[in-house]
């Protein structure tokens, strides 16, 4: 349901949320008649609003609809009816004052994602229209985290989730992608009453970081524009963009946390490109073993700074690393080339990074940082292949290790040869790594290489998939987070994804914040759908929404979901076509974990971010999926992940991702992505992993259901 | 005759029938909305017809799906719960446990069971509320003790 909400006095966010406009969403009629009337009559002070639902397929003109209406239309309910049974029956419900009308008219759907397509369409056609959305979690033509996920990386708006299910594993689920509330079915009048504050709190948010935020949205657009510009130019951007990331994963979590006022208050410390070098630095200096907070609080000498920043920062950044640390000393260690990547890349990730506990990915976040992989970099990887690029000794830079994964847009040289390696490694590291889920989102990223074959659609799969869910990185390199890792996904999903058809499985590279590519419990039911699911749908890679929404540097730490929800399924899903992507990403994802790692289960929940590669992978062609990824990857490398993209598919990128192709996504091959399968991308270097392997799986390219979490695309894309 | 209508609603919450959440759909009622549990009750058994279809073409097939079959009896639940209709949603429960274990014949049975519950409901909501007319507008119901 969407209900309308003057906003008056919302600038200052103090004044009442009177008049809140809801979006609700909801394939039970029942449901959101039930929503409506208790909506309305938590309207304080008699406002009236009008519900809208489509009751029978209509040309129906939303708009016009509710322009009719005197009185702004308050309500907005889309009952999305299941169209195999019935053609979409949209229920429309107008109520004028006290007055109730009903008007059904004949609604044509064109196909199965239309009433996703109608929710998001409305959305996006006015972002000012709705405070909030309330969607079901179970919906016949559209995974509720999905939606999920694309409202809150798209507009940035409060989502509530809503089940007959009070599984606590979907809850957290629910969480994880950045819903502010979970509400159990059926819905009592006192839940929804206080349903306002999360509109409010995300207004003060809002408002507080709009400084922040301004120019770092714009410079998100730019990036996307200036795929060909120098990388030092996306560098900044990206700068930006994981600056407003961060912002707007802050912003989530504010909104999330809506039971926790203290983490408002909480001042919250922008990890700068400048910031993460020192960072970077002083733990290179002092060696990953013996990197503690305190010491390298104290290397860093840095003012302002205090210790619980370092040690969180650190976190989110070391423990991907660990794993990638054994990675890498399995591959044959390629330490300039990292060098060289990890100076391109930058230290971008670290804002992104923001991911709460890794589990052991540590320091995928870190090599998210530097993530952005420069051109060189790139192409250093293509032609040392993956795996060698990982070599870099673990000591070295974190930078450097970052990059590895990345090498994916060039991985198409040795494809085989890095797929290979990352298998071999993979299976090995797991047991090492404390977050499989490296080692997934590398295979998963070798998937995409496939893609990327078609498309270097570099690092648009950051898989930054600290976490399990990274498998779902596989299909796309899921960069999240780390720049870098971005790329490298990218490419590697990109290759990986073409041969399944996908152009670039570019999993949302982290475009996001942090996408939680891999959600645990995603992967865990998500569904593991063949390639044909990558190849099927014509995969837009939302690159410019991406950009804007994985900017938001918001990791997607499992452990604050919330950020990434929100921000970081930057996975620009402007059309439907892109929540198509997503779900076929999703979809994608889990199919490669499962595929890959068994085991993993890929709950990656830690708050990686994946680098959505899901949007990528879903590219149609594999061309598309090139920019896009390119695109997206641009976009979520901020300034760092530009250049991957660059790279490889400078050009692709750019024309592509002005195209947005096709629209069909994933969404209607893919399988509901109930399982939520989002690939967190937390560690470039389990995106490297992944794609990795994926390239190995070229041909069979398993559709993960990619939960498309909200995951931040931490590293600076 | 209020007392009377007051004594079929008692009934019907001793008996188990209806829950809670049905009189959080009557404390909605007002003059705003004078009708509205009838509105949205007339809705669920509009609506239900095209879920309990689906179910049972779902059953028709061989072999059964049983992720799909949850799926529709998922969304049925819930409507069911909307509601307040409390023995349905005993029986859709019980309908899942089979989905889940793969029990086709106990789905099967169980259906039945939905079935039958869903038309006794429903069967007893219409007296309900044509008695409701007829004894006119009036205050709201009581709370059922």
């Amino acid at each position: 349901m969407i209900v309308e909400k003057i906003r008056g006095g919302n600038e200052n966010g103090d004044s009442f949320p009177v008049g809140m406009r809801v979006l609700a969403v909801d394939d039970d009629p029942i449901c959101l008649k039930l929503l409506e009337t208790l909506l309305r009559k938590c309207q304080y002070h008699g406002m009236f609003f009008s519900l809208i639902g489509i009751q029978d397929s209509s040309d129906f003109n939303w708009d016009a609809q509710c322009t009719s209406f005197p009185l702004f239309h308050e309500f907005l309910v889309l009952d999305f009816v299941d169209p195999i049974v019935q053609p979409s029956k949209l229920l429309v419900l107008g109520a004028f004052e006290r007055f109730w009308f009903s008007f059904t008219f004949p609604f044509r759907f064109i196909d199965c994602l239309v009433q996703a397509r109608m929710a998001l369409k409305m959305l996006r056609e006015n972002k000012d229209r709705f405070d909030l959305v309330i969607s079901d979690v179970h919906m016949p033509d559209m995974d509720g985290f999905k939606l999920l996920e694309l409202v809150g990386l798209e507009m940035d708006l409060p989502v509530i989730m809503l089940s007959a299910n009070g599984d606590p594993k979907l809850v957290m689920k629910g969480v994880t992608h950045g819903a502010c509330d979970y509400l159990v079915k059926p819905v009592r009048i006192e839940e929804l009453r206080n349903i306002w504050q999360h509109v409010i709190r995300r207004t003060k948010c809002d408002s507080k970081n709009q400084n922040k935020s301004a120019d770092q949205v714009k410079a998100n657009p730019a990036i996307v524009e200036g795929q060909g510009s120098p990388v030092a130019g996306n560098a900044d951007q990206n700068g930006k963009i994981n600056r407003k990331r961060k912002d707007e994963e802050d912003e989530s979590e504010d909104g999330n946390e809506s039971e926790d006022p203290s983490t408002q208050k909480k001042p919250r410390v922008v990890w700068s490109i400048e910031l993460h070098r020192k960072f970077v630095g002083a733990v290179n200096q002092l060696g990953i073993e013996k990197a503690v907070p305190k010491k390298i609080l104290d290397l860093m000498n840095v003012e302002g700074l205090t210790r619980e920043n370092v040690a969180s920062h650190l976190q989110a950044l070391i423990f991907p690393s660990l794993k990638y640390r054994l990675y890498l000393k399995r591959i044959s260690s390629v330490a300039t080339q990292q060098a060289n990547m990890a100076a391109a890349l930058g230290v971008k990730d670290s804002p992104f990074m923001r991911i709460g506990p890794f589990e052991g990915l540590g320091d995928f976040r870190t090599l998210a940082g530097p993530g952005r992989l420069t051109n060189a970099a790139l192409s250093h990887y293509s032609t040392g292949g993956m795996l060698g690029r990982l070599n870099t000794p673990a000591n070295v830079n974190l930078r450097n290790l970052t990059p590895s994964p990345f090498i994916q847009p060039s991985h198409a040289q040795n494809p085989n040869n890095s797929i290979t390696t990352l298998g071999k490694i993979h299976p090995s590291l797991q047991p090492a790594n404390q977050n499989p889920s490296l080692f997934q989102g590398i295979p998963s990223s070798l998937e995409l290489d496939q893609l990327q074959q078609n498309n270097c659609a570099t690092g648009i799969a950051n898989f930054n998939g600290v976490d399990d869910s990274r498998l779902l990185g596989n299909q796309s390199n899921v960069l999240n987070g780390t720049p870098s890792n971005t790329m490298v996904l990218n490419g590697k999903y990109q290759q990986t994804l073409n041969s399944g058809g996908f152009g670039n499985q570019s999993f949302n590279v982290g475009v996001d914040g942090s996408p939680n590519l891999l959600n645990p419990s995603a992967i865990e039911s998500s569904r593991m759908q063949p390639n044909s699911l990558l190849s099927n749908e014509p995969f837009q890679l939302p690159m410019n929404s991406a950009r804007d929404n994985n900017f938001s540097s918001v990791p997607y730490l499992q452990n604050n979901p919330i950020d990434i929800s929100s921000s970081t399924m930057a996975l620009p899903l402007e059309d439907s076509r892109e929540m198509q992507y997503q779900e076929g990403l999703v979809g994608d994802v889990s199919q490669t974990p499962s595929q890959r790692w068994g085991e993993q289960g890929m709950n990656y929940c830690h708050g990686s971010k994946i680098a959505y590669g899901s949007l990528n992978s879903h590219l149609p062609a594999n061309e598309i999926m090139n920019e896009k990824m390119g695109v997206v990857v641009n976009g979520i490398l901020g300034g760092g992940g530009s250049n991957l993209m660059q790279q490889k598919e400078n050009e692709i990128l750019g024309t592509q991702l002005r195209g947005r192709a096709e629209d069909n996504f994933l969404l209607e091959q893919q399988p509901k992505l109930q399982g939520g399968f989002v690939p967190r991308s937390f560690d470039s270097l389990d995106d490297m992993m992944n794609a990795m392997i994926k390239r190995e799986h070229d041909e069979t390219l398993p559709n993960c259901d990619f939960g498309f979490d909200g995951y931040s695309f931490g590293a600076g894309i | 005759m209020q007392r009377q209508l007051a004594n079929m609603k008692q009934s019907l919450f001793d008996q188990g029938y209806l829950d809670e959440q049905f009189i959080q759909l009557e404390e909605l009622q007002d003059d705003t909305n004078p009708n509205f549990v009838e509105e949205v009750v007339t809705l669920y058994y509009r609506d239900s017809v095209r879920l309990i279809q689906n179910i049972e073409n779902a059953l028709d097939k061989n072999p059964l799906d049983f992720a799909k079959l949850d799926s529709h009896m998922h969304q049925f639940k819930g409507s069911s719960s909307s509601i307040g209709a409390r023995k349905v949603k005993i029986e859709c429960t019980q309908f899942r446990e089979y989905c889940r274990a793969g029990n086709g014949e106990g789905c099967k049975r169980t259906f039945q069971q939905v079935k039958k519950e869903y038309a006794t409901l429903k069967k007893k909501l219409e007296a309900y509320f044509q008695f409701a007319r007829q004894a006119g507008p009036v205050e709201k119901a009581c709370r059922p003790k």
